[in-house]
């Protein structure tokens, strides 16, 4: 069990490593969004400390999703889906291992950067600790409820808006949890609540997500 | 071993076939005919337990194949239309992850020998994305030597193929049922399997 | 009583064609008696003076937003459980009246909060959470939108819908914790004035009015997706015969 779950993070890790430009591509997405931000709005570093937190999470909210219309797609269209849809493992385990992988090649790089563009929008130290924190937590529940999206749209025509369209809504609550935390070390009125909350909306999508979008792929490969 | 029961297949409004049934033992071969767009594909999809049939059941070793996934995936190997090869991996690197993913350990000699059985033996540290479609064909055939499948499930296994890779398909065929395995294809093209004569089933007449 | 019976669309198809008047009529009836108490019966209220009738026709579309939405997830699970094409079509039948209802809560809200709040839009916890609906019921008629197989749009909707329903109360949770912890501006819903009887009772029935209005026009979407659905079937080709 173990063994296949591990199979399949190993496999996707390694195909992302062999094509690092599609991956390059989302990092520099995430980075671009958010430096539109302060074009828009003005450099006032008060008003640029405000609306930090919530500009590098909506920005990773959008990173996760332009990447996640390919996490089935590609495997799909070379009949690779289709053997391991055959395997002899469950099915929620290829999409938690899926997910998993998403977030390792996606989601652990927005850590690494987000505090360099934290520093962009004047956060202080312990803010900055706690966008990672945050993101940190909350990445992965992008990935896992992303995977729903991507299985429930594979192969239709514009995919990747679709899944933008029905995804976004429910990361709604990992936003505001999320973002949340990092206001509350600004504000000074405490972030553990936020991060308990955050915690237990990851718990409950690691519980239901690689199930339903087991589902949703079934569906879609019919 | 294998037995449907049955059968309907319907596709958007359209219904494909109906009351479709066989049975399949040890060392027995199963060509499925039918014209272009009769269901043979869909029918074969419904075997192997991609997508359910409107009405009937399959079953493997007595058991509906929604009961038996673990082991049907390991005695089962499809090769469809895709070929199920990664671009960006080797064919070696093809091999061992899909008999990993099928919870198998395959050791580069056993890899290697496969490939150099279909003929591939110049091209094994190329990323399959330089290949041409005969040989990824032909990296798909090896990944089903090594599958260690009692059971193949072939759609068109013929196409994209020289004269010499129909000569190699034919004999795998045939070596494999001849070892008491089971083989279910479809195809266009002539297939001689000497010395044995499969079964046929015919689709949406 | 064999409710498999009911369920096979085509007793469903003649059986709809009889209520659907009935309900019609009822939701007709309804709404012009529930919009009479509302505009002519109520009495004027002292803080907020007319405009506040509006909530006569912006509550019950918020009640009936969300209540559609339980009802499609619960049509969907029993689909996706039973494998019923009928359940599959009338949770496909229900979602444009729900996001219909939606927006009118959305708009009626708008409206609504410029004489009270000075603005059409606040972020005020229930209307951001209105809103978010509407997102979730354009998701689902978008993703059914795409796909062309029937069968397939039928679970993949199903599917979303069930993940929706568990997510609801959850956002509802989250946008009400994000909205208290950035109170600003923002007048509380919740004191509104306490609501004399007969205001009570124009809502109510307007309620009951958005009811029947609902059933009978997902009935007949229901019956329009059957049809169609059918077309290849001898009960059908025997129903478009009879009615040239």
């Amino acid at each position: 069990m173990l063994k296949f779950l591990f199979t399949v993070i190993r496999r996707d890790v390694l195909l992302a490593a062999r094509r690092r430009g599609d991956w390059l591509t989302a990092q520099f997405f995430f980075v671009m969004v958010v430096s539109m931000f302060p074009l828009g709005i003005g450099p006032e570093p008060s008003m640029l400390r405000t609306i930090g937190p919530g500009v590098v999470w909506v920005a990773a909210l959008l990173a996760s999703l332009l990447s996640l219309d390919r996490l089935f797609a590609d495997d799909y269209r070379d009949g690779t889906l289709e053997q391991m849809l055959m395997s002899p493992s469950p099915i929620a385990l290829l999409t938690l291992g899926k997910a998993i992988a998403h977030w390792i090649i996606n989601g652990i790089p927005l850590l690494l950067i987000a505090p360099l563009l934290g520093i962009q929008f004047n956060l202080p130290a312990e803010a900055l600790w706690m966008l990672v924190l945050s993101l940190a937590i909350g990445t992965p529940i992008l990935s896992l409820l992303g995977s729903i999206g991507a299985a429930l749209t594979l192969g239709l025509r514009g995919g990747g808006a679709l899944v933008t369209l029905l995804i976004m809504p429910l990361y709604v609550p990992a936003l505001i949890f999320g973002a949340g935390a990092v206001e509350g070390v600004l504000s000074g009125t405490g972030s553990e609540a936020h991060l308990s909350l955050l915690g237990a909306f990851l718990m409950m999508s690691l519980l239901l997500a690689p199930w339903v979008s087991a589902m949703a792929l079934k569906v879609s490969v019919e | 071993m294998l037995s449907a029961n049955g059968l309907a297949c319907e596709r958007g409004e359209r219904l494909l076939f109906r009351n479709l049934g066989f049975e399949l033992g040890r060392g027995e071969a199963l060509l499925v005919v039918g014209g272009n767009g009769r269901g043979k594909t869909s029918l074969l999809r419904i075997l192997c337990g991609l997508s359910a049939p409107a009405a009937g059941v399959v079953r493997w070793r007595g058991d509906p194949l929604g009961k038996a996934h673990e082991q049907y995936g390991r005695e089962m190997a499809y090769l469809g239309h895709a070929n199920g090869i990664k671009d960006d991996l080797t064919p070696m690197e093809n091999l061992r992850i899909a008999a990993a993913l099928n919870g198998r350990e395959l050791d580069a000699g056993t890899a290697t020998a496969a490939l150099e059985r279909v003929g591939l033996s110049r091209c094994m540290d190329f990323p399959a994305r330089v290949l041409s479609f005969g040989q990824r064909r032909r990296v798909a055939l090896a990944g089903l030597m090594t599958a260690g499948a009692l059971l193949w499930i072939l759609d068109e296994p013929l196409t994209g193929l020289d004269v010499e890779g129909v000569a190699m398909v034919e004999r795998m065929i045939r070596d494999h049922v001849v070892a008491g395995g089971l083989a279910i294809m479809t195809t266009h093209q002539p297939l001689v399997l000497d010395g044995l004569t499969p079964k046929t089933l015919s689709v949406g007449e | 009583m064999n409710l498999y019976h009911y369920a096979s669309p085509s007793t469903f198809y003649p059986l709809a064609g009889k209520l659907i008047p009935w309900f019609a009529a009822l939701a007709f009836i309804l709404t012009v008696v529930g919009l009479y108490i509302g505009f002519f019966v109520a009495p004027t209220d002292f803080q907020q003076g007319e405009g506040y009738r509006i909530i006569f026709i912006h509550v019950p579309a918020a009640w009936m937003s969300m209540f559609i939405y339980v009802v499609m997830a619960f049509w969907s699970a029993i689909g996706l459980a039973w494998n019923t094409r009928l359940s599959f079509v009338m949770a496909r039948a229900l979602a444009p009246t729900g996001a219909m209802f939606t927006f009118v809560a959305l708009w009626t809200g708008a409206l609504w909060g410029k004489p009270m709040w000075g603005a059409w839009w606040v972020w005020d916890a229930r209307l951001t959470s209105e809103l978010i609906l509407l997102f979730l019921y354009v998701g689902v008629m978008a993703l059914q939108a795409a796909i062309d197989d029937p069968r397939r749009a039928d679970r993949a909707g199903a599917l979303l819908n069930l993940v929706g329903v568990i997510n609801v109360p959850i956002i509802y949770f989250s946008v009400t914790w994000w909205n208290t912890l950035h109170q600003g501006s923002s007048v509380s819903l919740t004191r509104a004035p306490s609501m004399a009887q007969t205001m009570l009772w124009g809502m109510l029935i307007m309620a009951l009015a958005a009811w029947m209005y609902t059933i009978a026009v997902a009935l007949s979407r229901a019956r329009t997706l059957v049809l169609e659905r059918e077309r290849q079937t001898e009960w059908v080709r025997a129903q478009l015969e009879g009615q040239p």
